[in-house]
């Protein structure tokens, strides 16, 4: 025990919650098999340190000490409610929850299961997340309602009902076998992204939810992958995050509006944690089994390493495209492609791209499609055409910023064929 | 952990039926210890449906609730964990043609 001040003890104790508690709750979970109880026991142990810890001062090693405390309070309850004789099976599990020789170290890290527990694809997307953010992140239930824009209620009932069906469906509390590996793991890695893509949208919530939430898509994504070293997808997910989340600051003007990449004052960007996304994808790479995740932080490195937009490496980014457009075709995919093809090979090759997507109907009623057809013309000098295409765009355009940036264009695009 | 899989389908389908053979499946879940008991059901149309108002017992010809959605038979298997149950139901010929409910017990007995 070392002697402490206030504020070395609050530190101490918001240090111990960031790291701890999603290892307290998943190791609770695995000795008790009671969701509500390692939550309420893990909250106990926090509250118990915010009492102790300034007077006898924080322990050297916090985790093991809010462990222990957790663990010990469990057993106290499961003791008081043993004497039911349904209870006699959770009284069995005591022996080793009462073993004060199992130290923390001798404990599996528990939150990977606890990980593909949360985001077992027989509860809905929004209950994964939910679960996700309460379980292995700690966020309260009224964080969670906040980000998501929903009543406390809402989201009591939706961590309510996912906990009882993980309970009474036989959801099994376990890194998944060989065979389920991979599917299993991809749901994962959707739903850290997803995380992490709420949080960076600049829609709903305010700032500090949001940056909360890509605050912890990314701790989550470096504990994933260092849980799964041989993952090579899963470390691509955290190169992505890290390369995105390393441009939040040039993304947004003063009014709020999304600036276009182009425009981005590059000298915003984080460089080192840019250089660290890199260094992480290229480890990922070279395990040569590339996936979704990984082409697309190559992506993000290609834009994060040019040094200005003119000399950003379009052929580069193209090939990279066709590469996701292999591994998870579909439409958005294929008009990123058509822009990244007009970049590096002319405004004609990229129209040809996006033509046939417009005749294939995929993207009917997608603003962006016009929209990219608009700027090709545009660049082409076909200004009549532009015009009627960026018209066509704004009609679609859902939110305010994009339309103003559209008119803007079309304003051009029509002084353009008026001064001909 | 024992659960109820019904076996529904969502209309007519068309199907070879060599592809609805479910005798292979009756015999891999009866070898694993799977596979309880279960039988195929008559359709709706034969359905009554029985009620207790005030003493008296009503009864209603077919289904209390119409849906598209038949259902066609059950089993009552038993697995280690949901894992295993929803292995067995896709494995199950009609889970390509129709859909399969997966029902936990109330509570182990």
């Amino acid at each position: 025990m070392t002697d402490a001040t206030g504020e070395t003890v609050n530190a101490a104790i918001t240090t111990a919650y960031a790291q701890e508690w999603g290892r307290i709750v998943a190791t609770l979970i695995r000795l008790t098999g009671d969701w509500d109880l390692a939550e309420e026991c893990a909250q106990d142990a926090f509250a118990t340190a915010l009492e102790r810890w300034p007077r006898d001062g924080v322990p050297e090693r916090p985790g093991a000490w809010l462990t222990t405390t957790a663990r010990n309070r469990a057993l106290d309850r499961i003791r008081r409610s043993a004497t039911e004789a349904s209870k006699l099976k959770e009284a069995a599990r005591m022996a080793e929850l009462g073993d004060d020789r199992v130290t923390l170290d001798d404990f599996p890290d528990d939150r990977l299961r606890l990980m593909f527990t949360c985001c077992h694809p027989a509860l809905t997307l929004d209950a994964q997340v939910a679960l996700t953010l309460r379980t292995l992140a700690g966020l309260t239930t009224a964080e969670i309602a906040g980000a998501f824009l929903v009543s406390e209620h809402t989201m009591g009932q939706r961590l309510f009902r996912a906990k009882h069906k993980i309970r009474h469906a036989g959801i099994p509390f376990r890194v998944p076998p060989a065979h389920l590996l991979p599917e299993r793991t991809s749901a994962v890695l959707a739903v850290l992204y997803l995380l992490f893509n709420e949080g960076y949208a600049a829609s709903g919530g305010t700032d500090l939810v949001r940056q909360r939430l890509t605050a912890e898509a990314i701790r989550l994504g470096r504990l994933l992958s260092t849980l799964m070293p041989d993952e090579p997808e899963a470390s691509g997910l955290l190169a992505l995050m890290l390369l995105h989340d390393a441009r939040r600051a040039g993304r947004l003007d003063a009014h709020g509006d999304l600036v276009p990449l182009e425009d981005q004052d590059r000298a915003s960007w984080d460089r080192p944690q840019i250089e660290e996304g890199i260094a992480i994808l290229e480890r990922a790479l070279r395990r040569q089994s590339p996936g979704i995740y990984q082409v697309q932080a190559a992506i993000a490195a290609c834009h994060a390493e040019a040094p200005d937009a003119a000399q950003t490496d379009w052929s580069e980014i193209a090939l990279l495209y066709s590469e996701l457009a292999r591994l998870a075709p579909g439409p958005i995919v294929e008009l990123n492609r058509a822009v990244a093809v007009a970049m590096a090979d002319g405004p004609l090759a990229g129209l040809d791209l996006v033509d046939a997507l417009t005749q294939s109907g995929q993207l009917a009623g997608y603003h962006l499609l016009p929209a990219t057809r608009a700027d090709l013309l545009r660049r082409l000098g076909r200004h009549d055409e532009a015009a009627h295409a960026y018209r066509e765009a704004l009609d679609l355009a859902p939110a305010e910023p994009q339309r103003r940036y559209l008119q803007r264009r079309l304003t051009d695009a029509t002084a353009a064929t008026d001064g001909r | 952990m024992k659960y109820l899989m019904l076996v529904c389908v969502d209309g007519p389908f068309e199907a070879d039926p060599s592809e609805l053979d479910v005798q292979p499946w009756l015999d891999e879940m009866h070898a694993r210890g799977i596979r309880l008991t279960g039988n195929r059901l008559r359709p709706a149309s034969d359905a009554t449906t029985v009620r207790v108002s005030d003493g008296d017992v009503l009864l209603t010809d077919g289904p209390y609730v119409e849906t598209k959605e038949q259902i066609g038979g059950f089993d009552i298997i038993d697995c280690a964990n949901l894992d295993e149950a929803i292995e067995v139901a896709s494995k199950h010929p009609i889970a390509k043609f129709g859909m399969i409910d997966v029902r936990p017990y109330w509570a182990e007995d």
